[in-house]
C-alpha cells in the first residue's frame, strides 16, 4: 500500500523554483521577443519613402533579421562616425563609475524589474561594444575590462532595449555627470537605422509627415475640412462663429501643433479651445496645410530625419512672411523646438522677435528661434487680464498635472502650464514632489512606444506615473489629469484605465476653452466635450 | 554569472600579484626602478594619457544644445525662474556645476523617502551613496593637500593650518589623521556596497573592484607608514624636490613600505587616463551640465551641418495641387 | 504528544500573533520571483512613489493575510487581489507564476513555524486556513484573467480609435468632395 508519492513538489514549492532565475551577468546578451513587449519592425514601403538603409520585411521575433551582409562593419563605422560627431556620445561612454544612482530611477525598470532596463546598464549595451572596439583596455583585456563582441545576439538586445527606452531623461537629472541615457538611445537607434533595423510606429508617420505635412498623412483638403468641422462645433457650443485662416500670407502669427490634436481623443478638445481663444483675443493668425505637424517622430528616429521633417516650419513660417510662430501643446515637439530647431534650419532672421499683440509683452526667452510656447502666451494673457474665466465652468474637474517629460526636462516648463490651471478651474491638487517636475515620471509611450502591440511593456512603463495619479485620486479625488502632450494625451487614457479607472485625460487649452467667457457668446450648458455644466447645481 | 562572480577575486588577486611584485622588485635592491623610473613613466603616462582623452573629447563637438533643465525656465519676467538648475547665465552654470563637483548634488536629488511604516528593511541607498562619496571624494582632497609639504618649499600656512585640523583628534588616536580613518571608512563601504548589494554588483566590473582596492592599498601603506614604519620625511622632501628638478636621487631613510606606497601610487596616476577616474575631468565637459538653459534665445552652431533632403512646399503643392483647389486653399503657382 | 498542562493555543491566534514575521517571510517569498537583481530594490525602499511594485505588494499581502483571518470578505480580498495582479499581470510572468504568489503564504507559514508548533493545532484547522488560501487562489486566477482580457481590450480599443480616424478623416474628404 504505497501513500501519495513525495516526489512531486507541492505548488507552492515549484513557483519558487520557476520563478527565481539564475543571476546571469549582463554581459551575456539574452532577448526573448515575447508578445506585447516590443513593436513591429518598419514596413519597406515607408522606409523606401524616406530613402531608408536596407528597407525588408523582417520579424524581431524571428531568428533570421536578414541583416545586411557587412552589417558588423556598418556599425562599427557608424559608432566611429558617431563618435567624432557627438561629444556627449564620446564623453558619456567614457566617464560613467557604475555609482548605481540612476539604476532605479528608469520607469521601465520600476515597473518591469528587468535589471537591463537599469540606464546604467542600458548605457553598458552600447559602452561594452565601444570598449571592444575602440579602447585600448577593451581590445587586450576583453570581458575583464567589460568589452563584448558585437553579435547578432548584442544587436539584437539593442533593439530590444533601445526601443524600450522613452527617451524621458529622468536618469539624466539624478547622474552626478548628467549622463543622459536618452543620447545614448537616440546614438542606439541611429546605429540599428543603418542596418535597416527601425520600427513601424517611428517610420511611418515620419514618412506620413514627410509626405503629407503631418503624422497622420491627413492631405490638405481632410485638413481643411477637420477645421471646418471643428468650427461647427465651437458654433454649436458657444454660439459663435470663429474664423480658422489657412496657408494665409501675411498673417502676423503661424500656429502649429501636432496632427494628433485635430484628429486625436482627447486631443480633440485641446483644438477647440485654440480656435476659441484665437478667435477671442483676436490674433492675426493662420494654419498650415504644408506645415501641419508640430510633433517630430524624426527625432526618434535619427538628427537627420529629425531635420528634414522639422525643415518645413521655418520654410513655410518663411513663404507665408509670418513675423513669428506659436506652438500648440506637445511634448517631443518642444524637445526639438526649444534645443534643436534653430541649429537645425535656422538661423530664423527673415521672422521678428516674437511680441504678443495682446499684451505687448516680448518673449525675451525665444529671441533667437522666435517660438513661443501657448502656455508661455496664455500665461502672459492672464496675467495680463486680458481673458475673462469662469473657472466654475470646470467644477467638473478635480485637477492634477502630468509635467510631460519634454517640456520639463528640456524646457524648465513648470510654472507656466499651473498658473494657467489655478486661474481656469477651482480644485488643482499637484502630485507629490518626487514625481512631478524635473523628477516626473514618463507616461511610459514616449519616443515611438506608443504602438499598440507593445501594450504590455507600455502598462509597465507608465506604471510609476499611474500610481502617482493614483495617490491624488484617492486622497483628493482627482478625476482628471491635465497635460501638455500629445503623445500623453494618446497614451494616458488607457493607461489610467487600466491602473486608475476613473480618472480622464485633457490639455490645459481645454480647460481654457471652458472657462473663456466669450463675447456674445450664448449660454454655455455643455463643456467642450458636451457634457452638461454642473455649476449650476445648487444643493442647500 | 562568471564576470559577477569572479570580477571581485580577479581585482583582489591582481592588487595582490602587483603587492608581491613591488615586494620582489625592493627585495633585490632596484630602488632606483621603484623610486625613480616607474613614477617618472607614470606621470608621463598620466599627463599624456589625461590630455590625449580631454583632448579626444574636444575633439568632438557639441552638435546640439542639450542641457538637462531641473528648474523653471527663465521666461515671464513675473515667473521666478530657478538661476542654478536652470541656468541662464555663466555664472548660473558654474553655481551649478561647483554645486554638483563639490557636493554631488544629483546623488542627492531624490531624498524624500517616506518613512512610513516602521519596516525591517527600511534604509535609503542614496543618502549612504551620497555620504560615501563625500567623505572619500573629500578625504581624498585633503590627503593630496597635505602631501603639498613634500612638494613646497617654504610649506604654505594653509597646508599647515590643514594639516593642524585635520590631526585634532591625534590626542585620541595617536598619530592618525581624521581623513585617514574616514578615507578608509568609506572605501571599505563603496567596496561592501559592491559586493553586498546584488543590484550593484550586478553591474559593478572588475575595474571597479580594482579601482577601490588600489586605492585601498595606497591608503593603508600610508596609513601604515604613520603608524608604525614612519619614514623620515625631511629625506623624503629631499627625494620629492629632487624629482621635480629632474636631477633625481634615491630617498634615503625610508623602508619597503613607503616604495609600496609609491609603486601603487605610481600604479594608480598611470592607470588613471584610461579608467574611469576620467570622470574628474569629464564632469567639466558634460554637455547635460555644462551649458545654460538659453536654448531659444541663442542660436547654437553644429559644425557638421550638412543640407538634408527636404519635402518642399513647391513638391507638396504639386502633389497635391487638385485637392488644394478643389477646397479653395491658395496656391502659390495656379 | 502535547505537553502536559498547557492549553492548546488556538491557530487564529498563533497566525496573529506571528503576523509580522509571518508578511515578512511571504513578501520575502514573493519578492524572490523577481530576478535577483531586482529583488533588491524592490525589497530596498518603502516609498510609495519610487518603489510602487515593492510598496503596492506589500500593503496589500498585509490586507489579504488579515482578511484570511477575519472575515473572508471577497469584495476586499479581491480588491487587494487585484493590485498586487494587475501588476503581475504586465510583468514577464506565465499565469501559473503570476497567480502563484498567493500559495507561497503556505511556505511562509511553513517556513515560520516549522513542523513541530503545528501539531499543537487541529488537523481541522489547518485545513481551514489552507483551504482559505486555496479559495484566495482561485479567485486570483479570475481576477487575473479579469486582467488579461482588459489589457486586450485597451490593445482592441487603441485598434478601433486608430482605425476611426482614418474613417473620419475619409469621411471629411468625402463631404468636401460632395459639396463641390
Amino acid at each position: 500500500m504505497a501513500g501519495l508519492s513525495n516526489e512531486v513538489k507541492m505548488p507552492e514549492e515549484q513557483i519558487s523554483i520557476d520563478l527565481t532565475p539564475p543571476a546571469k551577468s549582463w554581459m551575456e546578451p539574452a532577448v526573448q521577443f515575447r508578445k506585447g513587449t516590443y513593436c513591429y519592425s518598419a514596413v519597406p514601403k515607408h522606409q523606401k519613402y524616406l530613402d531608408l538603409p536596407y528597407p525588408r520585411e523582417w520579424n524581431p521575433a524571428e531568428k533570421d533579421w536578414k541583416l545586411p551582409e557587412h552589417w558588423k562593419e556598418i556599425i562599427l563605422k557608424g559608432m566611429k562616425d558617431l563618435l567624432g560627431q557627438y561629444r556627449s556620445l564620446k564623453l558619456f561612454l567614457d566617464i560613467c563609475v557604475r555609482c548605481g544612482a540612476c539604476a532605479d530611477k528608469c520607469h521601465f525598470f520600476i515597473g518591469s524589474g528587468d535589471p537591463k532596463n537599469m540606464p546604467v546598464i542600458r548605457a553598458e549595451l552600447l559602452r561594452s561594444v565601444y570598449r571592444r572596439y575602440f579602447t585600448l583596455s577593451g581590445k587586450i583585456l576583453r570581458r575583464l575590462a567589460g568589452a563584448r563582441e558585437l553579435t547578432e545576439e548584442v544587436l539584437k538586445e539593442w533593439f530590444y532595449y533601445f526601443f524600450q527606452c522613452t527617451e524621458c531623461r529622468r536618469c539624466s537629472v539624478f547622474c552626478p555627470y548628467g549622463i543622459d541615457t536618452c543620447e545614448i538611445t537616440m546614438m542606439g537607434r541611429e546605429l540599428l537605422n543603418l542596418v535597416g533595423c527601425n520600427i513601424n510606429w517611428i517610420v511611418e508617420p515620419a514618412s506620413n509627415c514627410y509626405r503629407t505635412g503631418n503624422h497622420l498623412g491627413v492631405p490638405p483638403h481632410a485638413f481643411k475640412s477637420t477645421l471646418e468641422f471643428a468650427l461647427e462645433e465651437v458654433k454649436e457650443i458657444t454660439g459663435i462663429k470663429v474664423e480658422a485662416p489657412i496657408n494665409r500670407k501675411g498673417a502676423e502669427v503661424l500656429f502649429i501643433t501636432p496632427s494628433a490634436d485635430y484628429f486625436g481623443n482627447p486631443h480633440w478638445f485641446t483644438f477647440l479651445g485654440y480656435l476659441m481663444l484665437f478667435h477671442e483675443i483676436g490674433l492675426d493668425y493662420t494654419w498650415s496645410a504644408y506645415a501641419s505637424e508640430g510633433g517630430n517622430f524624426g527625432l526618434f528616429h535619427s538628427s537627420e530625419l529629425a531635420k528634414r521633417l522639422n525643415a518645413k516650419i521655418y520654410a513655410e513660417a518663411k513663404r507665408l512672411g509670418v513675423k513669428w510662430i506659436l506652438g500648440g501643446e506637445c511634448g517631443h515637439m518642444w524637445r526639438v523646438i526649444h534645443q534643436y530647431m534653430d541649429t537645425y534650419n535656422g538661423p530664423a532672421d527673415f521672422l521678428e522677435e516674437p511680441v504678443s499683440p495682446i499684451t505687448g509683452t516680448h518673449f525675451d526667452n525665444a529671441k533667437s528661434t522666435k517660438m513661443v510656447h501657448i502656455c508661455e502666451f496664455t500665461a502672459d494673457l492672464i496675467q495680463n487680464n486680458k481673458l475673462k474665466l469662469d473657472p466654475s465652468r470646470n467644477d467638473k474637474w478635480k485637477v492634477t498635472y502630468h509635467d510631460s517629460c519634454n517640456p520639463s526636462r528640456g524646457i524648465g516648463l513648470f510654472e507656466e502650464p499651473r498658473y494657467i490651471l489655478h486661474h481656469v478651474g477651482n480644485h488643482f491638487y499637484d502630485m507629490p514632489e518626487n514625481t512631478i517636475k524635473e523628477r516626473t515620471f514618463c507616461c511610459g509611450s514616449g519616443a515611438g512606444l506608443g504602438a499598440d502591440e507593445n501594450m504590455e511593456m507600455r502598462l509597465r512603463g507608465g506604471f510609476p506615473r499611474a500610481n502617482a495619479v493614483k495617490y491624488v485620486h484617492e486622497k483628493f479625488g482627482v478625476n482628471l489629469l491635465t497635460c501638455i502632450c500629445a503623445i500623453d494625451k494618446a497614451t494616458l487614457p488607457p493607461l489610467l484605465e487600466y491602473w486608475v479607472p476613473g480618472v480622464e485625460v485633457a490639455g490645459i487649452h481645454e480647460l481654457v476653452g471652458n472657462a473663456l467667457v466669450m463675447k456674445g457668446e450664448k449660454e454655455r450648458t455643455t463643456n467642450l466635450r458636451g457634457e452638461p455644466l454642473t455649476k449650476f447645481q445648487v444643493t442647500s | 554569472m562568471w564576470i559577477d562572480k569572479m570580477g571581485v577575486s580577479y581585482s583582489l588577486l591582481t592588487v595582490v600579484v602587483l603587492l608581491f611584485i613591488s615586494i620582489g622588485v625592493w627585495g633585490i635592491g632596484w630602488y632606483s626602478l621603484l623610486g625613480v623610473a616607474i613614477p617618472y613613466m607614470a606621470m608621463i603616462f598620466f599627463v599624456a594619457g589625461f590630455l590625449y582623452r580631454v583632448l579626444r573629447w574636444a575633439g568632438s563637438p557639441v552638435p546640439f544644445h542639450i542641457p538637462t533643465v531641473c528648474g523653471q525656465q527663465k521666461s515671464l519676467p513675473w515667473i521666478k525662474s530657478n538661476p542654478i538648475d536652470s541656468p541662464y547665465t555663466t555664472k548660473g552654470v558654474v553655481t551649478r556645476l561647483a554645486l554638483e563637483i563639490l557636493f554631488f548634488r544629483s546623488l542627492l536629488k531624490n531624498e524624500k523617502v517616506e518613512l512610513r511604516e516602521a519596516y525591517k528593511l527600511l534604509y535609503k541607498p542614496n543618502t549612504y551613496l551620497w555620504l560615501g562619496a563625500m567623505a572619500f571624494h573629500w578625504s581624498l582632497l585633503i590627503i593630496l593637500f597635505r602631501h603639498l609639504r613634500f612638494f613646497l618649499e617654504p610649506v604654505p600656512g594653509v597646508v599647515i593650518s590643514i594639516q593642524w585640523l585635520d590631526s585634532i583628534f591625534q590626542g585620541l588616536i595617536p598619530a592618525l589623521y581624521i581623513t585617514d580613518i574616514l578615507i578608509l571608512i568609506s572605501l571599505a563601504f563603496l567596496f561592501f556596497r559592491r559586493v553586498i548589494s546584488s543590484q550593484i554588483r550586478y553591474l559593478s566590473l572588475p575595474s571597479d573592484y580594482f579601482v577601490i582596492l588600489l586605492l585601498a592599498g595606497i591608503a593603508i601603506s600610508g596609513v601604515l607608514m604613520q603608524l608604525f614604519f614612519r619614514a623620515d620625511l625631511v629625506q623624503v622632501k629631499t627625494w620629492v624636490m629632487g624629482m621635480i628638478r629632474f636631477h633625481p636621487t634615491l630617498p634615503q631613510g625610508v623602508g619597503l613600505v613607503f616604495y609600496i606606497h609609491l609603486f601603487f601610487v605610481s600604479l594608480l596616476i598611470a592607470y588613471f587616463p584610461i579608467s574611469k577616474l576620467m570622470h574628474m575631468p569629464g564632469i567639466f565637459l558634460s554637455p547635460t551640465r555644462n551649458l545654460t538653459n538659453t536654448s531659444r534665445n541663442h542660436r547654437h552652431i553644429n559644425p557638421w551641418d550638412a543640407p538634408v533632403k527636404v519635402h518642399t512646399y513647391e513638391e507638396w503643392e504639386e502633389e497635391f495641387r487638385e485637392a488644394i483647389k478643389e477646397v479653395g486653399l491658395p496656391l502659390d503657382k495656379e | 504528544m502535547r505537553p502536559e498542562g498547557r492549553t492548546p493555543v488556538i491557530l487564529k491566534d498563533l497566525l496573529v500573533k506571528n503576523r509580522d514575521a509571518i508578511l515578512e517571510r511571504w513578501l520575502h517569498l514573493i519578492l524572490e520571483t523577481y530576478p535577483a537583481d531586482t529583488s533588491t530594490l524592490l525589497k530596498q525602499s518603502k516609498d510609495r512613489f519610487l518603489n510602487p511594485v515593492g510598496y503596492t505588494i506589500f500593503k496589500e499581502i498585509e490586507a489579504l493575510f488579515d482578511e484570511l483571518l477575519e472575515a473572508m470578505n471577497f469584495e476586499r480580498l479581491s480588491s487587494s487581489l487585484n493590485n498586487i495582479l494587475k501588476i503581475r499581470s504586465v510583468q514577464d510572468f506565465s499565469p501559473s507564476q503570476a497567480i502563484g504568489f498567493t500559495l507561497l503564504l503556505k511556505k511562509a507559514v511553513e517556513e515560520v513555524f516549522g513542523r513541530e508548533t503545528q501539531k499543537e493545532q487541529t488537523l481541522e484547522e489547518w485545513l481551514r486556513f489552507y483551504s482559505r488560501i486555496d479559495q484566495m487562489a482561485i479567485k486570483a486566477f479570475d481576477i487575473y484573467m479579469d486582467c488579461r482580457e482588459k489589457i486586450c481590450e485597451i490593445r482592441v480599443n487603441q485598434a478601433r480609435a486608430e482605425r476611426e480616424m482614418a474613417f473620419k478623416m475619409m469621411e471629411r474628404m468625402n463631404v468636401l468632395k460632395e459639396k463641390t
